[in-house]
């Protein structure tokens, strides 16, 4: 049976061409690679059992301009530094002054915003930061 | 049907071959030329991935295939070599992208400031020139003053040191903002050409 594997000459280069392709594909999946920019919330979520949130901000600046979340919503320019919860996003704080089905969809979507991999600890993407105290990226991917 | 028994032990196989020639080489990512072009830049192919496949996203939440691939929004934008690979600058002034000022109102117009601050560095880079213009075309100017810049001549030390550690131009740049490799972006008065003098010039828009 494994003679059968080497001997044809076309299925050698398909095996070829698969190997190529898992080598790499797989061998960039430990890098985290998201968006520039996206930040990963994980102050409670963890703990409580939910996958942290991932902002994606380059989807709601092609829709908002900075000042209106960073100077009318008060949101601070640190990752994780608003201590966000439920109750504050449910009485139309932070996230919640939009996400409330009126200007976009409502907070009962957990999954959509709740959707990084557990375990992922709070971080604004790709910083400047975040490659000098991590030069190899590879190593903090849990 | 003996190709039907065969299938899964050929993907088995390659599955090994291919683990092994990662264990064999580190740097896998371009295994097929040690002397390519570009080779620890990240390749294009890694660029604006979906979000089930891009790292941080859990494949399994509902998520990974609701929320829209930054590709698919990116394809239309003006584009750039670094951080999203999009020029917001020009995505806006191009009206590519009409983010709104305002909550709810999206007629609401910012309030733009245009004035153009020249700060003489040491050393033998390009002073920079820091527009106010495309700021505040974005933000609003309680977002830097006076909590990150204070606004007087001279007050502010701004280094790079303290722009990689996330502070001054690094609170947005870095992180957000286009990244700090891209350097002649702010560096971009030469010295040689440009007298103290038209600092004052808040006229001469750069760029």
């Amino acid at each position: 049976m494994l003679m059968t594997i080497f001997t044809p000459k076309l299925p050698r280069l398909a095996l070829l061409a698969v190997i190529l392709v898992l080598t790499f594909g797989l061998g960039s999946l430990p890098v985290a690679k998201a968006e520039y920019g996206d930040v990963v919330i994980n102050n409670y979520s963890d703990e409580a059992g939910m996958r942290p949130v991932i902002f994606p901000h380059w989807f709601h600046r092609i829709r908002f301009r900075c000042k209106v979340c960073h100077a009318d919503l008060g949101f601070k320019f640190q990752a994780g530094g608003n201590e966000i919860n439920m109750l504050k996003i449910i009485d139309g704080e932070y996230c919640g002054a939009c996400h409330n089905g009126d200007i976009a969809w409502s907070v009962e979507n957990c999954d959509l915003c709740h959707s990084g991999k557990p375990g992922t600890p709070t971080q604004a993407h790709e910083s400047t930061l975040q490659k000098i105290l991590a030069p190899t990226s590879t190593k903090k991917a849990k | 049907m003996s190709r039907l028994i065969l299938f899964p032990a050929k993907v088995i196989f390659s599955l090994m071959v291919s683990f092994a020639i990662m264990a064999l080489s580190p740097a896998y990512v371009n295994a097929a030329d040690p002397n390519a072009f570009n080779r620890l830049m990240k390749p294009p192919s890694d660029r604006n991935l979906p979000p089930a496949k891009d790292g941080i996203h859990d494949p399994e939440s509902v998520a990974a295939n609701t929320l829209q691939p930054p590709m698919e929004s990116f394809i239309n934008l003006p584009k750039s070599n670094a951080g999203n690979y999009v020029d917001w600058v020009k995505a806006l002034e191009s009206k590519k992208i009409q983010p709104r000022y305002d909550k709810v109102d999206p007629n609401a117009q910012p309030i733009v400031m245009d004035l153009n601050i020249v700060r003489e560095v040491k050393g033998s880079m390009p002073n920079v020139v820091y527009p106010h213009k495309q700021h505040t075309e974005w933000l609003d100017c309680s977002n830097c003053h006076p909590a990150i810049f204070i606004p007087q001549k001279g007050a502010n030390n701004i280094s790079m040191a303290s722009i990689l550690l996330g502070e001054k131009c690094g609170v947005c740049h870095g992180k957000v903002a286009f990244p700090v490799s891209n350097c002649r972006l702010c560096h971009s008065q030469p010295k040689t050409k440009a007298k103290p003098a038209a600092a004052k010039e808040s006229s001469q828009a750069k760029k």
